[in-house]
């Protein structure tokens, strides 16, 4: 159980620190970084929580794909950051007073939390206590059969994803050269040598 | 078998989703160049959607687990998204060609944007919600940004981005509060635990999150104050874009917002009506005043559509069946008269170049007279002058106000539209009596169409009101009595 | 709960030796080694001359379209895995559930294939 509490407050510490390291390291290379330590201390949170499935995701596709993301769009972008920042100082009056009232309104929330006495009725598919089964299995019985709306709505989601990143990103580039490897097997001697008959002595 | 029942009620979309992958392989296999087929191919898509809906099953069906609903609330909207997605389409052929960005990929986008619409009007449960509406608006980011080489239309795509990102992320905050109160997600389900909630008062969180989902939807339609995008985007973006986001997304954003507010929250009703009417009230005067100053005509029509969602937010504010009804009818005439003017604006190209300036359309009744004339009746529509179809919308929003006593809303809405009226009736009067400018070019034949269907919908619409005003209503009634 | 947490303790063994290890590394290299910095030693070396300019250079825009797609068919793999565990409770449906969706996106990759987007020039 003690294990369990230190456990929290090392992944809670780190990443809470790494997600200020995010925004205040002065190389944005840093922040990519430091975003990838959050990651993988809020993924040993969820683990705490006995979410593996999601544990497990946060890290194959938020350290695996999301942040690789950003560390190229920050390559490709070339900002100053130090310049960007300039304008931090304007914005953090009104910046600060959204986050507080974000914060008073999680504090009221968790000082009147009444959940209304329908909620366990209500509650469509209740997660199954993790010594019956894995919360992986558990999810794979419902996403494919029960929400199989939802499934092949978030499939079409992807496909727009991916024709809208060719649509604005690709270009043709002019004039590239390449190989064709088919082309170069199947060329004959015939094809390109001509063989010339030259009659001797009239060359002068 | 119930997945051929549920087969059967979400028939439009699958037909839909199906189709636009049939879109996508057909316009990447051919060789040639094939975005005017693949256009052509999807308003015919569109259609055939269409006959799809309407053949679809009558009264209330439940389907997909509760995930999915089809009424006639449902029918009405999906009908008029579809009408106005294939109208902006016909717009779009020759525009297109013109500005070299006939990409298959835009109808392709444009499909998938619309089914994403029609899963919105359809959304009973608030996962579904929400995929609906990323799934249109991922659609509408990548066509805001369509012409990429131009700056000021990836300004605008990503303007769109990431605001837009802001009100998903806002809607959804919402909504995971709502889910933590609630311990559901389903609609029904929603209505029920409100209900019984309703002697001893709703808890804080529980309003919080519905204001967050009130703002993620309020951005959706571009109400006041989360308008900021509407005329950046507006501009920026190629003119069939803005016609069509002037259209079919403010439609099905708009009917979401009444089923979602009157579904799941009718029991609250105290706690969002005035919410409700705060972003009605200031979107009808932002729209009013902000577009006096303008001299481009495309962010003029940015703010006239702040101002018009203001008007159809009156209708939801009131909060009843007559509220619903005039909502519907103010967004079938809405769909009209809009897609009238933007047919005009996309016909203003001098000399090959498109112009957007207001001052361009100086003595337009010497110089075209019937441009002039259709362009002068979709402005006395939009002004609400009668017996054209723009009054009857404003009648029956302001009508249903009274009935629910709210009669600031209705006083200030009457005011906002003499405001409004200025800068319509500007435009008329720059038309009529200024000195010509130079010709415009000939505009092509189908926006010539289009023009004069709208324009006479628009102006006969008092013999047709009878029965829309008859469908809104049995529509209505199926989603007030289920 | 708890027996699930059990399981993961070798992990956050392995988790604090390594944490542990590396500390006790870096700790002791800057006690016990000689550190006398100085301006020149400090300065980046490029073989004798001054750095011309910033070691980061831009990326092309091309890396962002493969980073996406990757993303995009990393998100596929992730529903796969809930899929195959429970393959055997979902039965027949379940089975062609993933067959339409995994149809959609092999729609997409289609395109991608035809349009060149997978091609480094």
């Amino acid at each position: 159980m003690i294990i369990q509490a230190l456990a929290f407050y090392l992944f809670a510490i780190v990443a809470v620190a790494s997600g200020a390291m995010v925004i205040s390291s002065r190389n944005p290379v840093h922040s990519v970084l430091f975003l990838i330590l959050a990651f993988f201390n809020s993924a040993g949170l969820f683990v705490l929580l006995g979410a593996e499935f999601l544990a497990m995701i946060l890290v194959v596709v938020y350290v695996g794909a999301v942040a690789v993301l950003f560390l190229f769009v920050v390559m490709m972008l070339d900002i100053n950051f130090s310049e960007m920042r300039e304008g931090f100082l304007q914005y953090l009056p009104i910046g600060g007073a959204i986050g507080l009232v974000l914060l008073a309104e999680l504090v009221l929330i968790f000082g009147s939390w009444v959940v209304s006495p329908e909620a366990g009725e209500v509650a469509v598919s209740p997660t199954p206590p993790l010594g019956e089964m894995s919360n992986t299995a558990a999810l794979g019985q419902l996403i494919y059969t029960d929400f199989i709306y939802l499934f092949q709505a978030a499939g079409l989601v992807l496909l727009v994803a991916m024709i809208g990143a060719i649509v604005l990103t690709l270009r043709k580039r002019e004039g590239v050269k390449r190989q064709v490897i088919a082309d170069q097997v199947s060329r004959r001697p015939g094809d390109v040598l001509e063989i010339k008959k030259v009659p001797s002595g009239s060359g002068g | 078998m119930t997945i051929l029942t549920d087969i059967m009620a979400g028939l439009p979309e699958i037909f839909l989703a199906v189709a636009g992958m049939v879109l996508l392989m057909i316009g990447v296999f051919r060789r040639e160049d094939s975005s005017k087929l693949v256009t052509y191919l999807a308003i015919f898509v569109f259609l055939v959607t269409a006959v799809l809906v309407l053949a679809g099953p009558s009264g209330q069906t439940i389907a997909f687990n509760a995930l999915f609903v089809v009424d006639g609330f449902a029918v009405f909207a999906k009908i008029l998204v579809l009408l106005g997605a294939a109208l902006t389409l016909v717009l779009s052929v020759s525009y297109n060609q013109r500005e070299r960005i006939n990409r298959f990929e835009f109808p392709v986008l444009v499909v998938y944007a619309v089914l994403g619409m029609l899963m919105m009007v359809s959304a009973s449960d608030l996962i579904s919600l929400y995929l609906g509406v990323e799934l249109q608006s991922l659609s509408l980011y990548v066509i805001a940004a369509f012409r990429r080489d131009a700056v000021r239309s990836s300004e605008a795509g990503l303007k769109y981005f990431v605001l837009g990102a802001l009100s998903s992320g806002i809607l959804l905050y919402g909504m995971s509060m709502v889910y933590g109160f609630a311990g559901t997600t389903s609609f029904e389900n929603l209505a029920t635990v409100f209900a019984s909630n309703e002697g001893g008062g709703q808890p804080v969180g529980l309003v919080i999150g519905l204001v967050f989902i009130v703002a993620g939807l309020a951005f959706k339609v571009s109400a006041v104050p989360f308008h900021m995008w509407t005329p950046d985007v507006y501009e920026g973006a190629p003119t069939p874009v803005t016609a069509f986001f002037a259209v079919a997304p403010k439609i099905a954003a708009m009917v979401l917002f009444v089923r979602v507010m009157i579904g799941p929250f009718g029991a609250l009703v105290e706690q969002w009506q005035q919410v409700i009417v705060f972003i009605s009230l200031a979107s009808m005067i932002l729209g009013a005043l902000a577009a006096i100053n303008q001299t481009n005509i495309k962010r003029l029509m940015a703010y006239s559509s702040i101002g018009n969602m203001g008007y159809a937010l009156v209708g939801l504010a009131a909060g009843n069946e007559t509220g619903a009804q005039a909502v519907l009818l103010y967004l079938s005439i809405y769909l009209f008269m809009n897609t009238g003017a933007f047919a005009c604006i996309l016909a203003m190209r001098r000399n090959g170049r498109m112009v957007e300036g207001i001052n361009e359309l100086a003595g337009l009744s010497r110089t075209n007279p019937a441009m002039a004339l259709a362009l002068a009746v979709f402005m006395f529509s939009m002004a609400g002058i009668p017996p054209l179809a723009g009054f009857f919308g404003k009648l029956y929003v302001f009508l249903a106000a009274i009935e629910a006593g709210l009669f600031t809303l209705a006083v200030v809405g009457l005011l906002t539209s003499v405001v409004a009226a200025f800068y319509y009736l500007r435009i008329v009067k720059l038309m009529y009596f200024d000195e010509p400018a130079d010709a415009f070019d000939r505009p092509g034949r189908e926006i010539s169409a289009i023009l004069v269907g709208t324009g006479l919908v628009t102006l006969l619409f008092f013999m047709v009101l009878s029965p829309v005003l008859n469908g809104a209503e049995q529509a209505v009634r199926l989603f007030f009595s289920a | 709960m708890d027996e699930l947490l059990r399981e993961y303790l070798p992990i956050l063994i392995f988790l604090g030796l390594a944490l542990g290890l590396a500390m006790l590394l870096i700790v002791a290299s800057l006690v016990m080694g000689a550190q006398k910095p100085d301006s020149e030693k400090n300065a980046a070396y490029e073989c004798g001359f001054e750095p011309f300019e910033d070691a980061r250079a831009r990326f092309d825009v091309r890396f962002y379209l493969v980073a996406i797609l990757f993303i995009i068919f990393d998100l596929e793999v992730a529903f796969l895995f809930p899929w195959a565990v429970a393959l055997k409770d979902i039965g027949v449906f379940g089975f062609w559930s993933m067959v339409v969706f995994l149809g959609i996106l092999t729609v997409g990759f289609v395109y991608e294939w035809r349009k060149g987007a997978l091609e480094w020039e």
